[in-house]
């Protein structure tokens, strides 16, 4: 019953020892990578659907074209805005990959902090990367 | 205030108009545009695709391979050189593998030793469609028997119920056994099943399939359902042969010998 300092000592250590992860990496969280678009991608203003659209829904719009595309051949989307886009994920300039040529910088760089593994590249064939610009 | 039934009554019939209203104009609202999916204006449409193939016009199986490369070549196949690996959407066989219910001990000598093209049949009950578990491969409504790659899960049921050998395996990875990838067309996996697919995504932009076009006129392909087609002149005036007929798969690829 006199060990009471050394258990309170003992909890302590416990403590910051479970918890160190979290104050060695305290102020050191990677910051939300910005998208960069293309110069096409700024020229066109507005992609299939709005930004904040596009951003959070993209991929349940991916999966329906999939399937329209694959099942009935319905190939051509035209939006709210009666602009017209070819439902394909990298074929063609009308695409996905035709405006955002830089997967690097439009695809991986979310993904990769977002820790999402896409697999759309295991079959698709990626663009080739656009020259590098000064930063 | 007083509360008699006839005023409650009133309110809620003017509530009720109110409700009924919003959708109206709601309506009128939305009534600018919503957005819609078409098929390409070029797309060629049929009921039932099909295909004949003048095998009069071959003489050896120097004139079937251009044929063959053509179609691996935008399709991205890979050339696997381990025999067991092998990959195929359309490939050259003899008449005793592919008419192997007609060959007999005296078939005459032209038709014994002529090369043929074998391809997926597209067939009118296939087989393929019934047995897979995920809904990978499908029949369109045009009779094209197809694919979704995205949803094969590589378990070959389908090449088991396929009488005709037209499927193959990704047991490796294909990338690496792609000499020229093909940027317009995607590749497979490994563990993914995959066979012709009558060119779905030329059909869809307008184009004939790429054996056809390779063919020099040897291999025709039209509407069976529109008596003025090509395929419908070509069965016509000539008589042709089909794979393993007494199974009733009914398919799609007919052979004048």
């Amino acid at each position: 019953m006199n060990d009471k300092n050394k258990i309170i000592i003992g909890l302590i250590l416990f403590f910051v020892f479970m918890t160190l992860p979290f104050w060695y990496n305290m102020g050191k969280a990677a910051p939300v990578p910005e998208t960069k678009l293309t110069e096409k991608a700024k020229l066109a203003k507005e992609c299939v659907k709005p930004k904040e659209v596009m951003r959070a829904e993209h991929m349940q719009l991916l999966d329906t074209w999939r399937d329209s595309v694959v099942r009935d051949a319905d190939r051509v989307y035209i939006n709210e805005k009666g602009k017209k886009f070819g439902m394909s994920l990298s074929t063609g300039d009308d695409s996905c990959m035709g405006c955002h040529s830089n997967k690097a910088d439009f695809c991986d760089k979310c993904h990769n902090y977002a820790s999402v593994r896409e697999y759309c590249w295991d079959c698709h064939i990626e663009p080739p990367e656009p020259p590098k610009e000064k930063k | 205030m007083e509360n008699s039934r006839r005023s409650f009554l009133k309110l809620a019939g003017i509530s009720a108009l109110g409700l009924g209203t919003k959708p109206v104009l709601n309506a009128f609202a939305s009534e600018e545009h919503k957005a819609e999916i078409q098929k390409k204006p070029e797309a060629l449409k049929a009921k039932r695709w099909a295909m004949v193939i003048d095998t009069r016009k071959f003489e050896s199986e120097e004139d079937l391979k251009p044929i063959v490369e053509a179609c691996h070549k935008i399709h991205n196949v890979p050339e696997h050189t381990t025999k067991r690996h092998e990959i195929d959407w359309i490939w050259i066989d003899e008449f005793k593998h592919v008419f192997t219910n007609q060959e007999h001990e005296f078939v005459d000598d032209r038709v014994k030793y002529l090369p043929f093209l074998v391809l997926c049949n597209h067939c009118e009950n296939p087989a393929c469609v019934r047995v897979c578990p995920t809904k990978a491969t499908f029949q369109r409504d045009d009779g094209i028997v197809l694919m979704d790659f995205h949803r094969c899960i590589g378990c070959r049921f389908c090449m088991a119920a396929c009488p005709y050998g037209s499927r193959s395996f990704n047991f490796r990875d294909p990338r690496p056994f792609i000499k020229e990838e093909n940027k317009e067309f995607p590749t497979r996996m490994r563990g993914v099943v995959e066979k012709c697919n009558f060119c779905a995504e030329r059909l869809a932009v307008g184009k004939k399939p790429a054996c056809v076009e390779a063919s020099n006129g040897a291999i025709a392909f039209g509407d069976l359902y529109d008596s003025d087609s090509e395929v419908r002149e070509l069965l016509k005036n000539n008589y042709t042969i089909r794979r393993k007929l007494e199974l009733g798969a009914g398919p799609a690829i007919y052979y004048i010998v």
